[in-house]
């Protein structure tokens, strides 16, 4: 074999090994989420649980193009991008649970995640609430010289909030490393986003300046491939991105959003569910490229489910924190 | 008391109804928010309202609370009569701008030539399991600056007849609900009726200590009252019903007669509605006071998600009993 053959060989192998990397953090984030869905329903979790089912892609898609010491910020519907950041199930699911051993030690929840070891710098319930902090953080990046890259994932919801608009303008005039990552999965809570948002969201990016996209937030490849992009850009100093992703989150806003015929119909679902499914494509695309093959991946669905389980397991065992723990982090 | 025709009514029922006979009485009056529509806000408080009144009068906006919030101060300058809907209180935050400087000044800075007609209602409270930026009382905040009067209803009573008084009045005002009130039943006439700012409501007799409380706490404070009951202590329990404007005189009259009071309110303690009115009585009752005024308040952090630690930062029935037996020399 030839040096040149050899070293398309060993990438080779390092692109299979990555892409079973992302169908597992996918596989990860649903699981994940079955497991939510059954522990609200169940009554064990406190609270408003938004699930990401259905969106995976856009989360394991980028955050596969980010270093283990990028930042990211978070929303709502954030369980998604703490898995594919890094997280570990079993604190996520003892911080839903209110437990001590959450990444938060109880006080954060659900919508509140957040993980100094990969990146995260929190989930946030303000709509478009952190839109300034990520791009303090990359302004921080660029100032210290750590070559740090922030994400700022939203809800197409965020675009309404006029922060955005100031950041976004900062980031550009200072060639911040920030990318804005809008999650258009077509809904707010309960309204469609064209009744709230007007004429062409990427000219919102391309008015300030700001290289504007967007991609197939369904197919994880084309997700990666951008956010590989922009990234690489933002790191070398070419500011800042706005990557707007066409997604679809498959339940409720929340969980307990049951009967939502007024606002979208069972057939719309029905067809993102069947022809658009980030997992499933995903499968069909590695099985037909001969990297994998079906028993393979089930078998990787099934350890990551009984993973998730035994992480539940962990959560609902751990122990509260005590009342007194209510005063404590508090300096002010 | 005269006889009247009421029904029960859930809290939520009370606000649409006020909101429901207000609109056909005024073509002027209309609501805007997120998700007000068809999804009828997610606590379903305005159900219904956009079948009767259509997508003109209820009218969902982006999540763009500075931006409407201000729309509806010019809105109310010129000639409509707008409902602001701020889902959780705890978004004020991104409206304070328009509130603080523009909605509460423009009457007094014009020289009383322009007014704005506009409520901004709004929630309060904590327990839900929402975590920090979901559970604020930040009333409080409010109720600190000239130019705006604060309302804090406690029952469907309340709540219908002082939104209707919010509704006609010519200058801004903002309506607090407790999100944990909204399935809280009680009795509503059904012939019409409104009831007037600064006129607190006693909403139990006692002689032997003033138990001051707003909106979520009041429910508190007569569960408190009944246990004071109990140890042969009568508690009288106020309703201050607006913070501003504030009735200062049934609050001191009280405190006069039973020489012991306690203020609970959901907000935090510091700078809070609970100092503001303990200052008002013992200003005002000085003379006539046993004990030093008691607040109640919010602990002071950020409300934090796990249930235990949740729970320990609110008053409670039993924490209110506690502090007005020890008030009153019998703990
Ligand atoms: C500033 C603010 N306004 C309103 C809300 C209530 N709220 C929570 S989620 C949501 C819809 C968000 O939609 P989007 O940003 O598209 O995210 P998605 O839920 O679709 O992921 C709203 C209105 C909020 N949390 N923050």
């Amino acid at each position: 074999m030839t040096m040149a053959t050899e070293l398309s060989k060993a990438n080779a192998t390092l692109k299979t090994e990555q892409w079973m990397r992302m169908y597992r953090r996918m596989v990860m984030i649903r699981e994940f989420e079955e497991q939510v869905n059954e522990l609200y329903t169940r009554a064990l979790m406190p609270g408003l649980a938004h699930l990401y089912v259905g969106e995976e892609a856009v989360a394991v898609g980028i955050c596969e193009a980010l270093q283990p010491t990028d930042y990211i910020t978070s929303t709502h519907r954030g369980h998604g991008h703490c898995v594919a950041k890094g997280a570990s199930p079993d604190r996520m699911f003892a911080e839903l649970l209110g437990k001590e051993a959450g990444y938060c030690r109880g006080k954060g929840g659900s919508m509140h995640i957040a993980d100094p070891a990969t990146g995260n710098l929190g989930a946030n319930a303000i709509v478009g609430g952190s839109a300034g902090i990520a791009t303090g953080a990359a302004l921080s990046s660029k100032r210290l010289g750590t070559g740090r890259v922030a994400v700022c994932f939203f809800g197409e919801g965020a675009l309404g909030q006029g922060v955005l608009y100031e950041v976004m303008n900062l980031a550009a005039l200072w060639k911040l490393p920030v990318i804005y990552v809008c999650e258009n999965n077509l809904y707010t809570e309960y309204t469609h986003y064209s009744e709230t948002t007007a004429g062409d969201i990427l000219a919102r990016g391309t008015a300030f300046g700001v290289h504007a996209e967007s991609v197939d937030g369904q197919d994880v490849r084309a997700v990666y491939a951008a956010a590989q992009r922009l990234v690489d850009l933002a790191r070398k100093g070419e500011g800042p991105a706005f990557l707007v992703c066409a997604t679809y989150r498959y339940s409720g806003h929340h969980v307990g959003d049951i009967n939502r015929e007024y606002y979208r119909s069972k057939q719309e679902e029905q067809e993102w569910k069947t022809k658009r499914d980030p997992i499933k494509n995903f499968t069909a695309w590695l099985i037909d490229q001969k990297l994998s093959d079906a028993s393979t991946l089930g078998g990787m669905q099934s350890e990551v489910r009984a993973e998730m389980k035994a992480a539940v397991e962990f959560a609902i065992a751990a122990p509260y924190p005590t009342p007194e723990q209510a005063e404590e982090d508090v300096y002010a | 008391m005269p006889e009247v025709a009421t029904r029960e009514l859930t809290f939520a029922q009370a606000i649409r109804e006020a909101l429901a006979e207000e609109m056909r009485r005024d073509s002027r009056v209309c609501i805007f928010g997120e998700d007000v529509a068809e999804a009828g806000t997610p606590f379903k408080v305005l159900s219904g309202l956009v079948e009767e009144f259509g997508r003109e009068r209820v009218m969902d906006t982006p999540i763009s609370e500075a931006g409407f919030t201000g729309m509806g101060v010019g809105a109310a300058m010129t000639g409509l009569r707008p409902v602001v809907d701020i889902m959780f209180g705890d978004f004020l935050t991104l409206t304070m701008d328009q509130l603080v400087n523009q909605a509460a000044k423009v009457h007094y800075m014009s020289g009383g030539t322009w007014k704005v007609p506009m409520v901004l209602r709004t929630t309060l409270g904590a327990t839900r399991r929402s975590a920090a930026q979901h559970s604020q009382s930040l009333h409080a905040w409010l109720s600190h600056v000239p130019g705006l009067k604060v309302v804090m209803p406690s029952t469907p009573y309340d709540a219908k007849g002082l939104l209707k008084t919010a509704i006609r009045d010519e200058n801004p005002v903002v309506f607090f609900e407790d999100k944990m009130m909204y399935k809280q039943k009680g009795p509503v006439p059904e012939e019409e009726y409104t009831i007037p700012f600064g006129a607190a409501d006693v909403k139990r007799k006692g002689e032997d200590i003033t138990i001051v409380a707003t909106s979520s706490m009041v429910q508190v404070a007569l569960g408190a009252a009944e246990l004071l009951e109990k140890i042969g202590v009568g508690a009288e329990v106020i309703d201050p019903r607006t913070t501003w404007p504030l009735d200062e005189k049934t609050l001191i009259e009280s405190a006069k007669k039973t020489s012991r009071a306690i203020v609970v309110d959901e907000g935090y303690g510091r700078y809070g509605v609970t100092g503001e009115i303990a200052s008002v009585i013992a200003e005002g009752a000085f003379y006539n006071l046993e004990a030093p005024v008691k607040r109640m308040g919010a602990m002071h952090v950020p409300i934090p998600f796990s249930p235990p630690l949740e729970d320990v930062t609110v008053p409670t029935e039993q924490t209110v009993f506690e502090a007005a037996r020890t008030l009153c020399g019998k703990g």
